[in-house]
């Protein structure tokens, strides 16, 4: 009787630390914010909670593009990233041998530096008399006035460099633990290496994509460091508001209304995206 | 406006470096900070809004009882004052009160959000003297409560010494909560072998000519000051009319600029991003220094601006006795020279420059080279001339007027 009891308690005491961790780190700051941005007033007189829910429609209208904007750079740089990555991780999965271990270090080796630091010398890279622009305009292939810095090329790019490494592992990942006996049955079937890729290998990265776009176009689409640095005011992404609105204004609803609207826009286009894809197959492929 | 010996490393250190490292190092902190704060949830305000003058009572109120501790905690800005603290350290000699003192405040809005949960709590933040700006976050401490009122009777040097337009700043009329700890200038800084002339006035910032060559500032304060300047509002005295006015006179001006900038600014004028910008003064002279440069910086003609940042006394200090004290010792004319010396910031008190000049006199060489041009220069000590170009900040009632001030303007910067 008592081990019974005993082995029925067991799951719910091993999910205890974790339960109380996220309760505490995830669902009180949560529920602060939300109740946040549904109060009035000011940083001087308080905050009160009225159930003011105009803050969500006065910030979605006066920041809608700037929402609209990070979703459409996210969405970019996600795309650029898959195309990058692919065979980086096709190569590495498949053709690094010995050293992939080497190769993958060498991928992150960068990021032991703060991104930040890295984002600012792409700032002194990108430069009008950098070292990349200033030859260009001197053999006449680009115009005085061209510049790089403070246009969405620029953002997009520091996303996509920025979270390279998120894209490239979670394929990686999935590309390594393919059996080398599937690739070799395709052959044997008579298909041509595009067909392998397409029928065999492909499908089962796909978890891996999956991941990865999960890793990249969340954190990229509410990323504000590239944008501050690198863009101009043309940039302006929803990250760079809502750290205005709290540090700057004191605007503590407007604030929490923002990332509320951004963590809902995110949730639901990762929960349709994971509808399309079919998350319980890519779950199967990838307990596998 | 040009600097007295532009090439002398000392001058600058001090005229350039606290920006430097304040705006910039942390503003990346930024996100980290707004997710613990607001996970603090339950945002009280001081609800009893203090008014923006303290009544005599409320200053016997809250000095009654209040002794001398010797001890009290100092929270400073980076670079803004000598690492080995010689001030601080006469000043234990002579009053028996050791100063602990921390560079804690990189920047104004974080070091509100930091404080503002304790002292609403009125709980001590440990710090019993801090050096803020006049920016927005000085009336949210000032409307807040969160200013002790000063006893100014208790502050003799500070009357003897300090220069009459620090007495009568629009963000503390009377010096009611805070006596300044030092001043810069916001001109225009340009490159003139790119601009190909010289650069005198604020509508040379609306030049078509400089088309995506042109800094602003993102600090919407310095954004409005040079928005209505020029559109001819002094600024501490504009109207919502005016800032409209502003506000659509820089939206104008749009198009033509390249980015609004934080302290980066500096090196984007290095790399060459662009030409002309708002600036800094002393970051210019810094820049010309260290990358063997040539820019120039100027107030235009329109006028430029002055901040200042002050010495408050947070109304939970639990040693502000010694706090006063500490106040009061650097408006004795050799500390504000010592000082100075250091920082190169403009200094509050005039009779420094004759201290400093008669200081130098007994050192020799560079020393005495260093020490002449930080007394001379204009940058520190301005003249009559140069004070009457500069405006003060605009001054708001209340929060919702501050409000306002930024929604009009934000939308510029928030593209």
């Amino acid at each position: 009787m008592k081990n019974r009891v005993k082995r029925q308690l067991a799951p719910y005491l091993l999910v205890l630390p974790g339960g109380i961790w996220l309760l505490i780190f995830f669902a009180v700051p949560m529920i602060t914010m939300l109740s946040l941005s549904l109060q009035e007033g000011d940083i001087v007189n308080g905050y009160r909670f009225t159930g003011h829910w105009q803050t969500y429609v006065d910030a979605l209208s006066a920041y809608e593009s700037q929402i609209v904007r990070s979703l459409i750079y996210g969405a970019i740089a996600t795309i650029i990233l898959i195309a990058l990555a692919f065979p980086v991780a096709y190569w590495i999965a498949f053709h690094g041998g010995k050293r992939k271990s080497t190769y993958l270090f060498l991928l992150l080796l960068p990021f032991f530096v703060s991104f930040v630091l890295r984002t600012i010398s792409w700032g002194q890279i990108l430069a009008d008399e950098g070292p990349v622009i200033s030859p260009l305009r001197s053999i006449g292939l680009v115009g005085d006035s061209f510049h790089i810095l403070g246009t969405p090329f620029a953002v997009i790019g520091g996303l996509v460099y920025n979270f390279l490494p998120f894209m490239v592992l979670p394929i990686y990942v999935a590309l390594e633990r393919i059996d080398p006996r599937v690739v070799e049955a395709a052959r044997d079937l008579y298909a041509n290496p595009a067909t392998t890729f397409r029928k065999v290998i492909f499908p089962l990265a796909v978890p891996g994509v999956f991941a990865g776009v999960l890793m990249t176009f969340v954190p990229a689409s509410s990323d504000y460091v590239n944008s501050a640095v690198l863009g101009s005011a043309g940039t302006t992404m929803i990250g760079q508001v809502i750290q205005a609105q709290y540090l700057v204004n004191s605007d503590y609803p407007t604030a929490s209304a923002l990332s509320f609207v951004l963590m809902a826009v995110l949730l639901i286009g990762v929960f349709l995206y994971a509808r399309m894809l079919g998350t319980e197959d890519v779950m199967k492929v990838a307990a596998r | 406006m040009s600097a007295p010996n532009s090439s002398d490393p000392s001058l600058l250190r001090g005229l350039t470096q606290r920006r430097i490292g304040r705006r910039d190092a942390l503003k990346f902190s930024g996100l980290a900070a707004s997710a613990a704060a607001l996970a603090a949830c339950g945002v009280q305000g001081k609800g009893a809004s203090a008014p923006a003058s303290a009544a005599p009572d409320a200053i016997a109120q809250f000095w009654n009882g209040k002794v001398k501790n010797n001890k009290m905690r100092f929270a400073g800005w980076p670079l803004y004052m000598d690492p080995k603290q010689p001030e601080l350290k006469q000043f234990t000699q002579k009053t028996g009160i050791t100063v602990k003192y921390d560079e804690v405040i990189q920047e104004m809005g974080p070091w509100f959000a930091k404080v503002q949960p304790q002292l609403s709590a009125g709980q001590s933040i440990n710090y019993d003297l801090m050096v803020i700006t006049n920016s927005f976050q000085f009336t949210q401490f000032r409307d807040s409560g969160f200013l002790a009122p000063l006893d100014l009777s208790k502050l003799p040097n500070y009357a003897k010494n300090a220069g009459a337009a620090y007495k009568k700043e629009a963000f503390d009329p009377g010096n009611q909560y805070s006596i300044p700890w030092a001043s810069g200038m916001t001109g225009i800084a340009y490159d003139e072998s790119k601009t190909g002339r010289k650069i005198t006035k604020l509508a040379d910032l609306w030049d078509p000519a400089f088309k995506g060559h042109i800094g602003m500032f993102s600090d919407i304060q310095e954004l409005a000051n040079f928005g209505l300047l020029a559109v001819g509002a002094d600024p501490a005295k504009a109207t919502p009319e005016d800032w409209a006015k502003a506000a659509a006179k820089l939206k104008e001006q749009k198009g033509l600029v390249r980015k609004y900038y934080d302290q980066s600014y500096v090196d984007a004028l290095g790399r060459g991003d662009i030409w002309i910008t708002q600036a800094w003064s002393g970051d210019i002279f810094q820049k010309n220094l260290s990358d063997n440069k040539n820019f120039q910086f100027v107030i235009p003609e329109e006028g430029g601006t002055i901040w200042t940042d002050n010495m408050t006394i947070p109304v939970t200090a639990e040693n502000p006795v010694d706090a006063l004290m500490l106040m009061d010792f650097f408006y004795e004319v050799p500390i504000a020279a010592s000082l100075a010396n250091y920082i190169n910031y403009v200094c509050p008190v005039p009779g420094a420059q004759a201290q400093m000049r008669s200081d130098a006199a007994k050192l020799t060489g560079d020393d005495k080279e260093t020490q002449l041009a930080v007394a001379n220069s204009k940058l520190v000590f301005p003249t009559a001339a140069e004070y009457g170009k500069l405006h003060y900040y605009v001054a708001f009632e209340s929060q919702s007027e501050q409000q306002k001030f930024q929604k009009t303007f934000e939308p510029i910067v928030l593209g």
